[in-house]
């Protein structure tokens, strides 16, 4: 009986994504994608998945929907109906899902407690030993940050270059196609940080401005609690360093993104994004020098419950503040673009 | 006792499921973009209250409630604030609202002798 | 029987239709949501794998005998949904600029331009 509950879901989900398939108006595509992220953050609710569905919420249907909004801001978002005929993209997708369904025929009924995954070793020691080697009640925290502390180093530098990406990418001089265009670039910023002022003072923002001077505080507060609680709830550095950034990108979308670089300029971001991988790294070389391996806790204190419980620490805040600043220099890059082109994305 | 928590929560929950489908009806039914945010207000906040209200009877006394209770003052606060930012957008972007009459053929400016 | 393997058949029904968005769309942003359905069916996938009949999530109470879902699958998808994420920005912040060198970001007007320059 609890099973309808996954299968509307479900069959939510492929309508959602069908409808994104078909729908001409790149802003409402981005929004239903945004819903179908939302779906899947519940469906993973009722698989069991919590930390998954909190960094899937916040992650994909948080910040992604913010990218591909403010890429729409600087690209135009109506999609031109294709002129080709598309059997072939057709046909291709028929057949490999034929094929993929036809495959999910010889895999194990879902949930069966006799699968591969669930009867390896390596299970039964994460679920058994970890909560007396580690001692922290969030399995997923543990696994993450200390038995598979190398892919979370790995994943933070990914972050960390897709962030250095993009401000290469997007924070070079805007050169135009026509070189008419070159006089009016000087007079350029002037004319933005005015056209920033009244909007800071128009009176049609007044309650925008109110509530989120309300509600900006305890984003941050919520946001250094999911960071630390991560350890005994859903959490952890990755929605913390989301949750961050999304008060930050609050702020600047309501009072401007000039008053935003004035208090967190793009200096102290690039700061911040360097040290949360150096942080993460610095307690791999801090295990090393006291005679453990690379990223091995175990030597960080003199009981190894504790240096565990000190290194998951000190990591997941190298994440968060890795993951925080990376989204707000891809913001910075995508808001800086849109006002050097005298575009107001704010 | 706890049968009668079970029966609030159920009522509850019909309630607030009743008030989700009269705003999915409404946002599909109403013609203009102004009246279908107020639908979509209607579920955001008078759903969402009733609904959590009949979770928090489950849960009694415990954290969850204050969560719970934090939940929907969250939702109370930026729920009206992102009805205002949407409709002043579309206001100030030039699209207004239709005033004489939905359905039917267009009307002309002397609708306010007429008794619709 | 018929729900034995629904999440999967959902896996690749949703996995196809990001599949095609992504090959017959000419907007390039367009193609980009279609990668990122593609993501989203690939992380049911891994999750209703880690999915055990009367479990709970991952996080150890102190009830006896608690039957706990994988929590490696958990592990594998956190880093997937970020990693996504990251190459999502990547993607956008592209096409913005293929944009500014282009003057459109369909791929049919840009391949023309290219021809005719």
């Amino acid at each position: 009986m609890e099973e309808f509950t996954d299968i509307f879901l479900m069959l939510l989900l492929v309508a959602g994504s069908l409808a994104v398939l078909y729908v001409r108006n790149l802003f409402v595509a981005t929004m239903l994608l945004s819903a179908v992220s939302f779906l899947m953050a519940l469906l993973f609710v009722t698989l069991d998945a919590v930390d998954v569905a909190f960094t899937e919420a916040a992650v994909g249907a948080g910040i992604s929907t913010v990218l591909y909004l403010g890429t729409l801001a600087l690209v135009g978002s109506n999609e031109r109906p294709t002129a080709k005929l598309s059997v072939i993209p057709l046909l291709l997708s028929l057949s490999i899902g034929g094929a993929l369904v036809y495959a999910t025929f010889e895999m194990p009924t879902i949930g069966s407690p006799d699968t591969p995954v669930q009867t390896s070793n390596v299970t039964k020691r994460f679920v058994e030993v970890s909560p007396i080697e580690i001692g922290i009640p969030n399995m997923v925290t543990s696994v993450l940050a200390s038995y598979r502390g190398f892919d979370t180093f790995g994943e933070t530098t990914v972050v960390f270059t897709a962030a250095i990406g993009v401000l290469l990418i997007l924070s070079q001089k805007h050169i135009r196609r026509r070189e008419d265009d070159e006089e009016d670039s000087t007079p350029r910023p002037a004319v933005s940080v005015e056209k920033s002022h009244d909007q800071v003072g128009s009176p049609h923002d007044l309650i925008p401005h109110v509530v989120s001077k309300i509600l900006i505080p305890f984003i941050f507060l919520f946001a250094f609690y999911v960071q630390f609680h991560g350890d005994f709830g859903p959490g952890g550095g990755f929605q913390a360093g989301v949750i961050m950034a999304a008060g930050f990108i609050l702020y600047s979308l309501i009072f401007g993104l000039h008053i935003t670089k004035q208090i967190l300029p793009l200096r102290v971001v690039e700061l911040f994004l360097a040290f949360g991988v150096l942080l993460y790294g610095g307690v791999g070389i801090v295990s090393m020098i006291k005679g453990g391996n690379f990223l091995d806790y175990n030597v960080l204190s003199a009981d190894p419950i504790a240096g565990q419980h000190i290194g998951i620490l000190l990591v997941e805040l190298g994440v968060g503040i890795t993951v925080t600043a990376a989204m707000l220099a891809i913001f910075y890059g995508f808001a800086g673009r849109a006002q050097g082109r005298g575009k107001d994305v704010n | 006792m706890d049968f009668i928590l079970d029966i609030g929560t159920w009522i509850s929950l019909l309630i607030g499921s009743f008030f989700l489908l009269i705003t999915g009806f409404g946002l599909l039914r109403f013609p203009d973009l102004y009246t279908r945010i107020h639908a979509g207000g209607m579920a955001d906040t008078l759903a969402t209250a009733i609904i959590c209200f009949g979770l928090a009877l489950q849960s009694g006394f415990t954290l969850i409630s204050v969560k719970l209770l934090f939940i929907v003052i969250f939702v109370f606060l930026t729920s009206p604030t992102a009805t205002y930012a949407l409709a002043q957008a579309a206001f100030v972007a030039g699209l207004k609202p239709k005033l004489d009459g939905f359905g039917g053929p267009a009307k002309t400016t002397s609708t306010n002798a007429r008794d619709d | 029987m018929f729900f034995d393997h629904f999440n999967y058949w959902i896996v690749v029904i949703l996995m196809m239709i990001g599949l095609y968005t992504l090959m017959s769309r000419s907007n390039l942003v367009k193609k980009m949501i279609g990668l990122s359905l593609f993501q989203i069916s690939v992380f049911l996938l891994y999750i209703s794998m880690g999915k055990i009949e009367g479990g709970t999530a991952p996080i150890v109470s102190n009830a006896p005998d608690v039957l706990y879902s994988n929590p490696l699958p958990h592990v594998l998808i956190l880093t997937a949904i970020v990693v996504g994420v990251a190459t999502t920005a990547l993607g956008l912040a592209l096409i913005v600029r293929i944009n500014e060198a282009f003057g459109s970001v369909d791929e049919e007007e840009i391949l023309n331009s290219e021809d005719s320059l």
